[in-house]
This record gives C-alpha cells, sequence and structure tokens, in this order.
C-alpha cells in the first residue's frame, strides 16, 4: 500500500514539475509577488505631496513653514499664491494637505493670541491623510513650545515619549513579509490540490487511477502529500527570503514556526481537496480557489486589521485558519512569542484542519464511489 | 459592399454563438453576478481602516489627581478602550498576544515632576510595531488626547498663551473621515478587472485548451472580426455587472455619486476595455487555463489590488514600483472612481486617466492581435 501511494505522489510530483508553464507558475509568480508586494504594499506615509498658502509675511510664519521642508516626509512642497488654488490643488491630487496660513498669524503671535492656521486635507485618502496631519500637529506643536520658551510664556512641562516595540521604525515589510509567508504558501497549496483532480477529469486521465489497485483513500492520500510537500517548500523559500533578503529579525523558535506552518497547511490542503472533488472543471476549480481566497485574505488582518472590522464579522473570523496564522507568523519573527501562546493560536488551527480533512476525506470518497 | 455585410454577418454571428455560451455556462454568470456580490459584500465591511476603538494599556505607576486626569480623558475618548493596570508588565503579554495595540505609562514620579519647573514629566506611549498603521495611529490618538487634555489644564489652571499656534483641520470631501467612501469606489475597480481579465482570460484559454479556437481559424473569420465577437458580448456582461456594483454602492452603503452616471458609465466602459483587452492577450499567451488562471491573478487581480492606489498609498511606493504602476490601468481607473464617486467632474484629472488607459488598452489589444496572426502561420 506504502508503495502505491508513493508511486502516485512521485507521479503527481512529476505532473506538475514536467509541465514548462506549470513549473514557472509555481516558481516565477510568487517570488515576483514576494518581491513586489514587499515593497508596494505599504501604508507608510512617505514623500507625501503638500502645498502651501501663506499669505503672511512675518518671520514667525517663515520659520514654521521651514520645519515643514526639514521633514523627511513632505519632500514636494508646492507654493499656492491665492485661494482658489486650493481647491484644484487637492481636487487633481496634486496635493494631500494644503496649509493655509492668514495674513494676521505674525501679528497674532506678537500680540500674545491665538493664531490659527489650517490643515486642508483630501478626504479621498482619510488613511494617509490622517498620518500626514498626525506628522502636521506634532511640528506645529514643536513650534509652539520652542516659540513659548523664546518669549518665556509659562510651559506645562509635560511631554509625550513615543516608542514602538519590536519594529522601532515602523517599517512596513517587517509586517509585510512575515505575513507573506502565510498568503502566498495558502495561494500555492490551495491552487495545487484544488485543481490536481480537474486537470485529470479534463484530460481523463483520472478515470485510469480509478480503475487501478488504489483505494480511494490512498488516492486521496497520494493528491493530498504533494500539496503538503510544495507549500511547506514554498513557506520555507518566503522565510529564508524574510530572513536573509529582507534581514527582518526573526527572534522566535524556527520550530514552532514549522509546527504552525504545517498545521496551517493541513488546513488548507483541506480545503483545496473539498474544492477538488466538488468540481469537474479546471474552471469551476480556479473559481473555488478565487472564492475562497479572497475573503481569507481579506479578512485575515492582513490588509486592514481585524478589530475594525463591525463585531459580527469579527466573530464570523475565527473559522479563517489564516488568521492564526499570521499572528504566528509576526509573533515569531518580531515578538519572540513564547509556546504558550504559539498555542492557543495552533490549536483553532489544528480543529479547522481536522474538521476540513475529515469532511473533505467522506465527501471525496462518497464522490468516488 | 457585399464584403462589409459578409464582415458584420460574421460578427453577429460570433457574438450570438458567445451568448449561447455565456447562457450555457454556469461559471461566466458566477463570475458576472454572484462574484462580485461577494466581493462588494466582503470589501464594504472586510476592509477598514478606520480605528474607533483602540485596544490600550494603561499604566497608572502614578495615582496623583493629575496622572487621574489625564487617565479619564483617555477612557472618555471615543477612539479608545482603555484597560487600566499599576504595573506595566501586565500588558507585555497582552501586546505579543496582539490583544493590545499601545499601553500609555504614566510614571511614579510624573506629578512630582509636573510640579517642578525645571523637570519634564514624560508620558511615555509604548506601541506595537509589528502592526506599523495601526501604531501610528495608536500615537497619533494618544497625542491628540494628550493636547486636548493639556488645553483643559491650562484653562483650569489659568495659564495664558497656549497653545500659540492652533491648527484646525478639515477634512475635504470625506468629512466624518470613512474609509469605506474611498474602499467601496476603489473596490469597483477591482471588481471590474476580475471580470474583464480572468472572464475573458479563462474563456478563451478554454477554447484553445478544446481545440475549438482552431475551427474558428479555418472559418473566413478575420482576427479583427474574431477580437470584436469576444469582446462585445463579455463587455455587456461587465457593464451590467459595473452598475450592479455602483447600485449597490449608492444605496446600500449610501456613498454619494457626486458625478453622474453617464461619465461613469464612459469611463467604467474604457476601464472594462483595457481589462478585456489584457485577458484576451493572457489567453493567446497561455493557452491553458492553468496557466491563464494564474497569469491573470499576477498580472491582474494582484497589481489591482495592491499597485492601483486602493488600499496602499502609491508615492510611499519605492520608485521602480512607482513606476511600475503607471503602467497599469487599475490605477487610473481607481484614481477616477474615488474623484468621481467623492468630488465629481474635475475634467483636468479625469481626461488624462482616461487617455493613459486607452493607451494601455490599445496595447493590449494590438499585442493580443500580433499573437494571434502569428499563430494562425
Amino acid at each position: 500500500m506504502l508503495g502505491r501511494i508513493f508511486t502516485l505522489i512521485y507521479k503527481e510530483m512529476l505532473a506538475v514539475w514536467r509541465d514548462k508553464k506549470s513549473r514557472f507558475v509555481l516558481i516565477v509568480p510568487p517570488i515576483l509577488q514576494l518581491m513586489i508586494f514587499a515593497m508596494a504594499a505599504t501604508l507608510d506615509v512617505k514623500n507625501v505631496p503638500i502645498a502651501i498658502l501663506n499669505r503672511d509675511e512675518g518671520a514667525e510664519s517663515y520659520e514654521l513653514l521651514q520645519r515643514f521642508h526639514g521633514s523627511p516626509t513632505f519632500s514636494h512642497i508646492l507654493y499656492l499664491d491665492s485661494m482658489h488654488e486650493i481647491a484644484s490643488a487637492i481636487d487633481n491630487q496634486k496635493a494631500v494637505m494644503v496649509i493655509h496660513i492668514d495674513a494676521q498669524f505674525s501679528r497674532n503671535l506678537r500680540a500674545d493670541k491665538t493664531a490659527d492656521i489650517q490643515f486642508i486635507l483630501d478626504g479621498r485618502k482619510s488613511n494617509t491623510s490622517q498620518i500626514v496631519q498626525g506628522y502636521a500637529s506634532s511640528i506645529v506643536n514643536q513650534y509652539n513650545r520652542d516659540f513659548a520658551r523664546r518669549v518665556n510664556i509659562p510651559q506645562q512641562n509635560t511631554e509625550i515619549f513615543p516608542r514602538t516595540w519590536y519594529n522601532p521604525n515602523l517599517l512596513y515589510y517587517w509586517f509585510n513579509v512575515p505575513n507573506l509567508s502565510g498568503i502566498l504558501t495558502m495561494l500555492i497549496a490551495l491552487t495545487v490540490t484544488g485543481l490536481s483532480v480537474a486537470r485529470e477529469r479534463e484530460l481523463g486521465t483520472f478515470d485510469q487511477v480509478l480503475v487501478s489497485p488504489l483505494q480511494p483513500i490512498e488516492i486521496l492520500i497520494g493528491k493530498t502529500v504533494p500539496g503538503i510537500i510544495i507549500g511547506l517548500m514554498e513557506g520555507s523559500i518566503i522565510v529564508a527570503a524574510a530572513i536573509w533578503i529582507f534581514q527582518i529579525p526573526f527572534e522566535g523558535s524556527l520550530l514552532l514556526l514549522y509546527l504552525s506552518l504545517f498545521v496551517f497547511v493541513l488546513c488548507i490542503i483541506g480545503v483545496g481537496l473539498f474544492i477538488s472533488s466538488l468540481c469537474q472543471t479546471q474552471q469551476q476549480a480556479i473559481l473555488g480557489t478565487f472564492v475562497f481566497m479572497t475573503p481569507a485574505v481579506t479578512l485575515s488582518g492582513y490588509a486592514t486589521p481585524i478589530e475594525n472590522m463591525p463585531d459580527w464579522l469579527q466573530h464570523a473570523t475565527v473559522i479563517n485558519p489564516l488568521r492564526y496564522y499570521l499572528v504566528i507568523a509576526k509573533g515569531i519573527f518580531l515578538k519572540d512569542m513564547p509556546a504558550s501562546i504559539v498555542f492557543e493560536n495552533i490549536w483553532p488551527m489544528v480543529l479547522i484542519a481536522l474538521f476540513n480533512l475529515t469532511g473533505a476525506t467522506w465527501f471525496f470518497r462518497r464522490r468516488l464511489e | 459592399m457585399r464584403k462589409e455585410n459578409g464582415k458584420w454577418r460574421r460578427i453577429r454571428a460570433l457574438m450570438i454563438k458567445e451568448m449561447h455560451q455565456i447562457r450555457r455556462d454556469p461559471s461566466s454568470i458566477l463570475i458576472c453576478l454572484v462574484l462580485p456580490l461577494i466581493l462588494m459584500f466582503i470589501y464594504g465591511y472586510g476592509v477598514s481602516l478606520d480605528i474607533d476603538h483602540l485596544r490600550v494599556g494603561l499604566v497608572l505607576e502614578d495615582t496623583s489627581p493629575d496622572a487621574q486626569s489625564f487617565a479619564q480623558s483617555l477612557t472618555d475618548s471615543r477612539y479608545f478602550d482603555t484597560h487600566i493596570a499599576r504595573d506595566r508588565r501586565f500588558f507585555t503579554e497582552e501586546m505579543i498576544r496582539g490583544n493590545i495595540r499601545a499601553v500609555i505609562v504614566i510614571p511614579s514620579y510624573f506629578s512630582s515632576f509636573r510640579n517642578r519647573p525645571e523637570n519634564i514629566a514624560p508620558i511615555q506611549v509604548l506601541s506595537d510595531g509589528s502592526e506599523p498603521n495601526t501604531a501610528s495611529f495608536a500615537q497619533n490618538y494618544v497625542q491628540g488626547a494628550w493636547s486636548n487634555w493639556l488645553q483643559q489644564e491650562s484653562i483650569s489652571r489659568d495659564l495664558k498663551g497656549l497653545p500659540l499656534v492652533r491648527a484646525q483641520s478639515r477634512f475635504w470631501y470625506n468629512e466624518e473621515l470613512e474609509s469605506r467612501y474611498f474602499l467601496i469606489p476603489g473596490s469597483l475597480a477591482i471588481i471590474m478587472t476580475l471580470i474583464g481579465t480572468l472572464l475573458t482570460a479563462l474563456v478563451i484559454a478554454r477554447e484553445w485548451e478544446r481545440g475549438t479556437m482552431e475551427a474558428l481559424m479555418s472559418t473566413p473569420v478575420t482576427i479583427t472580426e474574431l477580437l470584436i465577437g469576444k469582446v462585445v458580448p463579455y463587455f455587456i456582461l461587465g457593464m451590467i455587472s459595473m452598475f450592479m456594483c455602483v447600485a449597490i454602492a449608492v444605496f446600500y452603503y449610501d456613498i454619494p455619486l457626486r458625478s453622474s452616471i453617464l461619465v461613469l458609465g464612459v469611463i467604467s466602459g474604457i476601464f472594462l476595455l483595457s481589462a478585456l483587452g489584457l485577458g484576451l492577450l493572457i489567453s493567446t499567451l497561455a493557452r491553458t487555463q492553468f496557466v491563464a488562471a494564474q497569469s491573470a491573478m499576477v498580472a491582474a487581480f494582484l497589481p489591482g489590488f495592491i499597485l492601483s492606489g486602493f488600499i496602499f498609498e502609491i508615492s510611499s511606493m519605492p520608485l521602480p514600483i512607482q513606476m511600475i504602476t503607471t503602467v497599469i490601468p487599475a490605477r487610473y481607473f481607481v484614481s477616477s472612481l474615488q474623484t468621481l464617486f467623492l468630488v465629481g467632474n474635475v475634467w483636468s484629472l479625469i481626461i488624462p486617466n482616461a487617455l493613459a488607459m486607452l493607451g494601455i488598452g490599445s496595447i493590449f489589444y494590438l499585442a493580443a492581435a500580433h499573437r494571434t496572426v502569428k499563430r494562425l502561420d
């Protein structure tokens, strides 16, 4: 029996590997995706174009604006000449923020009155503009403190000291690449298992497998193991790239990461088998894969945090294996997550894997018999 | 004249054939009608950048009235879901779990420092950098809560002159700062990419795989006629699902549509044509459904999601990647959609975007026609 299963696994691996195009699809896109996503999928706010309309002529406003010029966040600064240009700068996305300083600014400051300035922000990009507003406000706060010290206005002697743990420079790819080790592994494992049966059905070779002495359970194992092997290989490549190419600190235990990756891949293989046994054609299998992938990725905390979702949807994400794997991947990479917390996130995946695999087995056998 | 007639007759026949195929194949209906509904639902509820209840830990090592009053201002804020403890070690494990996104520490010497003008009383904000965007927001929100608290304090302590410069922020076109106002229009671009590219790529790759494309090629149909015959039916299908999605966005999610439906339709049509063109090109290059689907994902869906500016800001990307985004039609469509929905007809933005999409789209068609001709020989 073992010999038969081994032969089938060998045949499956060859089927994937011998076809030049499918070999290409397994190797090139994941690596390209890793490189492009790691760098492009960023909510960092850098090089934001801003515009300034300064109707004040005093030295005070000049000094404030110099501080904006000095900030690395704002590298493109456009000067406007009149109020009319504000709308066009924002509308045409020439600037995410317009700083408007009115003609009374310096006079008010010298007279010990509050000097108002306006930040006009592009609400079409609410995330970016809120972060830009945060930077701009901290520049103004710093200016206020320095100005008060200079003219001896009594100040409140308290200050905020921000510090970031686990990722001191807030590099987005430190968040991104560990996450991609889950997402791209999922994509590959799902494609390999989800499509394998459908492709054989279309080519007619599945009937040949069925008339062979192989038991349904043996066919199932033969179809599952290649997906696991390829998935784990993919995951290893990404983890290696994270450590050596992206130089992301790896604080935790490699063993725990592999254990989690293995359980995670089992969950995904279960889904893949479901898709495989349900679908008659490759096209259906591709759609099935897609219909599973999109919600799984969107609702995993990768694109946007789970805690931003409505409550009922947050509860629904407990059946999403990717959600647990992402917590573990980031935890082991960046936070040196202790084994106890890793296991808190592994056991739900174990349950999902058991459910998926037994369900898929039952379903698969029923379809075969 | 007869030749012209023959041409239109052939195109019509091709279209009728395609329509039958669409009607009889459940997966095209699935892609065009069911998938957009699922995606609208997921993007509408699942993707949100609005952080309303940031879970933070507050460590009160100092329990003086001063520290208490700052704590009060945090617990009162609608942005925070504040948990209070005496010891910072209490929160370390919760940070690792990801249950808490930031810890705010008021040290034991806070109030004694505050009463001595030569010292600065510190408030430490430790945020979880494994979620960089949330970490920035946590710091901004704490900063905001702190400034408000200072203002109240200076009123109650009767300190003069604070703040000196007061910045007022106005967020145009989206006053309530709801991220779905720009995420849902952006998601239309992704849905359109998907329908346009995945559908045509799969359908035509299937014809190659089954050999029916060879059969078509042996008829007097020319390449142009073949392309038109393929594109028009799927264009109609795509536009139907586009309008369905717009209706959901406007009536279900209450997104304002500040442009006219006509302009929106024209711009969407231009984009859909380019997406269909990419699908045609992929299918003629790939020839098998497996490879076509994978390529459609890599060349259309993922760039549509990541490189279009839908969630991730293009200007923050490294320069080489910014250059790649200029050849992705979805980039122009996302920017147009956000503007058409939230601002209105800003022609100086819309027209260049439309021209860019037209240009890239025609390259796809030329390349697709070129490849197909070569294979005929």
